[in-house]
């Protein structure tokens, strides 16, 4: 079964947004534009959860997302893992939105009895396999960030390694924030290969600014332009439904 | 996280506690939690008709739906379903009006792995992991990896003495990428290869739980992954026997279960014989064996008929 596109923005970070937009609003921007918005929250070795960290499980509502907060340690798994339930999350969303309009307002498959909830998941997971993905990754690299950037790079040399054993293929690009001049700085453009990260990530960022909202503002931008233009080629080639909205 | 109320009260689950089936109407009675994992917790039951049976429950509908369905799909193999059997599949509704999917499947008792081997000696390792490969190969037959393979997720059950998996959470179609892994077990991590579902994935996993037996508190990867798996292997005196088997499938070198298996039956069978030999070598010297009587009794004869001539 081919399906269509889905879009997600991995915000990586350690703290709370001290400059510009609000964040959740603009995730709930991003949200609307059919872009997912989900936030991995890093602990620092003896923290507990802080209250800095609320602030990231509101990003990650308002833009429709998943949300972890975790230690360095487990960092790798984390990031898989919250990619993948995103993937399975949005795409469940829209499957409720087709049952809705088949059999009525109320009706989502949690609601179904589980035989039936067991074949619509079914092809749920299917969709989730077989999709193309675009995931554009926001890592935070303000000075608080320092002893954890080797292991946010790992992480995602290591979630490469999970989505490109699915059948449907991937692209990520990498922006770090605050950018030098601008909000973000490009680390890696769209690719569907990590390797090079090995020899490209940034550098830390001195200062402690970190400029959330318009970090991922930006980020909309740079999604707008790769969407659009492969949304175009997509259609050029197949009718295939995008669940892109 | 999103969801840590609601796992308050599907991952406490006191003794005691009636779960009654939103569908079916079957009540369960909680003895006990057997274990708690990523996507839910499992409990022993007891049934209305008396029965213990394992039931597990979780707060994530997608994971556990997809578990039910690879449960149902294994209950078709032939020869045999690998894996624990599915009894029912129901929601229960707490008391807050909130709904958790569960299932009940069999109860399989026995013994963890680790603590079974050091009562019982690494001679077993390979009988046991001979044995999980033939189960092993059931699922692959069907199209599937178990994919999160590990020294948790098996047991060691009784009568007849033999290795099980109990967890399928991980297991994924062949040619999809494996959904649940835990790091130590995982090829990828140790850069041994993709996460892509293939008979070769499962095998590297059962050479790490031998690894995780020998290293109970495992060890983190370096810089070269791979080697430093294998520097840790050939450390490990008390899997001596096994290194080559290991490190092959550590390699992938076996396309399939059925080749690992023969070589654990070969070394198993080599190493009992080593046994008897060296057992035979220390019987009783004051005892003669019937070869040696017949020998003394042919020299003695042959001496016999010399000496008459």
């Amino acid at each position: 079964m081919k399906t269509g596109r889905l879009k997600q923005i991995l915000l990586i970070t350690d703290g709370c947004s001290n400059q510009g937009e609000d964040p959740r609003l603009v995730a709930n921007i991003i949200r609307e534009q059919g872009i997912t918005v989900n936030v991995i929250g890093v602990l620092d070795q003896n923290e507990t959860e802080s209250d800095s960290l609320v602030e990231v499980e509101e990003i990650a509502s308002a833009g429709g997302g998943v949300c972890q907060i975790v230690y360095p340690q487990i960092l790798s798994q984390t990031v898989q893992a919250v990619t993948k339930q995103a993937m399975t999350q949005t795409l469940q969303g829209v499957v409720n939105q087709e049952l809705r309009q088949i059999l009525g307002e109320e009706q989502t498959i949690e609601e179904l009895p589980p035989d039936k909830r067991g074949e619509v998941m079914e092809v749920v997971e299917d969709m989730t396999e077989t999709c193309d993905m675009e995931l554009l990754v926001l890592v935070d690299t303000s000075a608080s960030m320092q002893k954890k950037l080797m292991t946010v790079k790992e992480a995602l040399i290591d979630l490469s390694i999970s989505m490109n054993s699915r059948i449907g293929d991937n692209k990520f690009a990498i922006y770090s924030f605050p950018g030098k001049k601008k909000a973000i700085d490009k680390v890696l453009d769209w690719s569907a290969k990590l390797n090079k990260l090995e020899t490209v990530f940034p550098k830390l960022t001195s200062g402690g600014i970190t400029p959330t909202g318009p970090a991922l503002k930006e980020a909309l931008h740079l999604f707008g332009q790769s969407g659009l233009l492969r949304s175009l080629r997509k259609n050029a080639e197949s009718e295939e439904a995008d669940f892109s909205f | 996280m999103l969801s840590q109320k609601k796992q308050i009260s599907v991952f406490n689950l006191p003794i005691g506690t009636q779960l009654v089936g939103k569908w079916n109407n079957h009540r369960y009675l909680v003895q006990g939690m057997l274990g708690k994992g990523a996507i839910g917790a499992v409990y022993l039951v007891k049934r209305t008709d008396g029965h213990l049976v394992a039931l597990k429950i979780s707060d994530q509908m997608a994971a556990i739906s997809s578990e039910i369905n690879v449960l149902k799909k294994l209950a078709k193999v032939q020869g045999g379903s690998p894996g624990p059997s599915l009894f029912e599949v129901d929601d229960w509704t707490n008391a807050q009006g909130e709904s958790y999917p569960f299932y009940t499947m069999e109860y399989i008792q026995g013994e963890r792995l680790d603590h079974f081997l050091k009562r019982n000696g690494i001679d077993w390792l390979g009988v046991l992991f001979s044995q999980l490969l033939t189960e092993l190969e059931q699922l692959h037959h069907a199209g599937f990896v178990l994919g999160d393979l590990k020294l948790e997720n098996v047991i060691v059950a009784k009568n007849p003495t033999r290795l099980r998996f109990i967890d399928v959470g991980g297991v994924t179609m062949f040619g999809r990428s494996v959904k649940e892994y835990t790091e130590f077990y995982d090829r990828g991590y140790w850069k041994c290869g993709d996460r892509k579902a293939e008979p070769k994935y499962d095998l590297f996993s059962l050479a790490m739980i031998a690894l995780n037996y020998v290293y109970p508190k495992q060890f983190k990867k370096t810089n070269q992954p791979k080697q430093y798996l294998l520097m840790k292997l050939k450390q490990s005196n008390l899997l001596k026997p096994y290194h080559v088997i290991l490190q092959g499938a550590l390699l992938g070198q076996y396309q399939k279960c059925s080749e690992m298996k023969r070589d654990f039956q070969k070394t198993s069978l080599s190493r009992i014989n080593k046994n008897r030999v060296s057992m035979m070598s220390q019987s009783d010297p004051s005892e003669p064996s019937w070869l040696e009587i017949i020998i003394f009794s042919s020299i003695s004869l042959i001496l016999f008929v010399f000496a008459t001539l």
